[in-house]
């Protein structure tokens, strides 16, 4: 999302220009939830260097229009995510089992929605 | 003198205005993208603000005055924000400086006026305290995190605070007008400030390994408009080109 790359702003000193700084902030993965009750979501991710600061630039990248109460933000490193490779093993089995969706049971109207 | 009210209230919305289109000057430019964002939100907190209180000194002035007749149809002598406010950006680290020092004296001075006498001030402190504690928060973080970064950022961090030192005692004198605001409870005396002030500073400048100047050597003139720097000129060239050269032109 952002690169602590030279700024072309007078009073700031230009470096080269060139592969990003070794020193590049860490990525996050930012998660807020709308209102209470509902569960975070994910909705995007930035630069920061700690998780203090990580939450500071949530707050003002993504909650300036009133959209949460509370801002989760994890290191994109530490999530652990499966492979796009292993689709297949991992969800084609599901395909043909259209008995495991609860679909074959009548709900009583009073129920409501479900 | 002219009203006192008055005078307090521009200085209030003087301060704001002008910060608040210093750090929009960073808008596009800033180092990351977050920290753009980030110094956007801020300068639309402190425009927002001066909507409040200048549009108060203009109804309390009672000569048909608003907000924007304030903001863009007066010329430097007539601004009475501090001095601080209006030196220029600098580099990153010189802009935070200057947030850093404002915010800690700010967010005292509004958590004083929301025992104001006046209601009207005290709804207009209630609402920007809010916004100035995050404020303080961030620019805090962020001295101390440079200040105590890497001997680069050090080294641009304590040449910010020395440079912007002398600046720093304006908002601790009090003069005629703060007295009849006392007077009236309707503010604190600046001067009674300073102690909480001193105690924040200290902490914050410690955590970020910089060194206080000894000297406390103060500039005057910006909050009596009795003498700006020559930066505020020149700012409010850009600021009010528009209503200069198309006067009461509007969307």
């Amino acid at each position: 999302m952002s690169s602590p790359e030279s700024s072309s702003y007078d009073g700031t000193e230009n470096v080269e220009h060139g592969k990003a700084r070794p020193t590049e902030w860490p990525l996050w993965e930012i998660f807020i939830r709308g209102q209470h009750g509902l569960s975070h979501r994910h909705v995007g991710s930035l630069h920061a260097p700690d998780a203090e600061m990580a939450i500071k630039n949530a707050r003002d990248v993504y909650t300036r229009r009133n959209e949460g109460v509370s801002i989760w933000a994890v290191e994109a490193c530490k999530i652990a995510a499966s492979s796009p490779e292993e689709k297949g093993p991992l969800y084609e089995p599901a395909n043909a089992k259209v008995y495991r969706h609860p679909t074959f049971f009548d709900i009583p109207d009073d129920v409501g929605a479900m | 003198m002219t009203q006192p009210q008055f005078e307090f209230l521009t200085r209030l919305g003087d301060n704001t205005l002008v910060l608040g289109h210093r750090v929009s000057e960073w808008c596009g430019h800033a180092p990351v993208l977050e920290e753009d964002i980030a110094l956007a939100n801020t300068a639309l907190d402190l425009i927002g603000q001066t909507q409040l209180w200048l549009g108060l000194a203009g109804e309390v002035e009672g000569k048909g005055r608003d907000a924007d007749t304030l903001a863009f149809h007066r010329d430097v002598w007539d601004f009475r924000s501090l001095l601080l406010v209006e030196q220029p950006n600098g580099d990153f680290g010189q802009t935070m400086m200057r947030q850093f020092l404002f915010d800690a004296w700010h967010s005292n001075y509004l958590a004083q006026l929301m025992d104001s006498s006046d209601s009207r001030i005290a709804a207009i402190a209630e609402k920007s305290t809010k916004e100035v504690t995050y404020h303080l928060e961030r620019s805090s973080d962020t001295v101390i995190g440079l200040g105590d970064g890497t001997e680069e950022s050090h080294v641009r961090m304590q040449k910010a605070l020395d440079r912007l030192w002398p600046f720093v005692g304006e908002m601790f004198v009090s003069d005629e007008v703060d007295a009849a605001m006392v007077a009236e409870g309707i503010a604190p005396d600046p001067a009674s400030l300073r102690g909480e002030f001193d105690t924040l500073v200290n902490n914050v400048l410690t955590a970020a390994t910089l060194t206080r100047p000894q000297d406390d050597f103060a500039h005057k003139g910006g909050k009596t408009g009795g003498r700006h720097t020559e930066h505020l000129g020149h700012m409010l060239t850009q600021m009010q080109w528009l209503q200069r050269a198309y006067p009461d032109a509007s969307w």
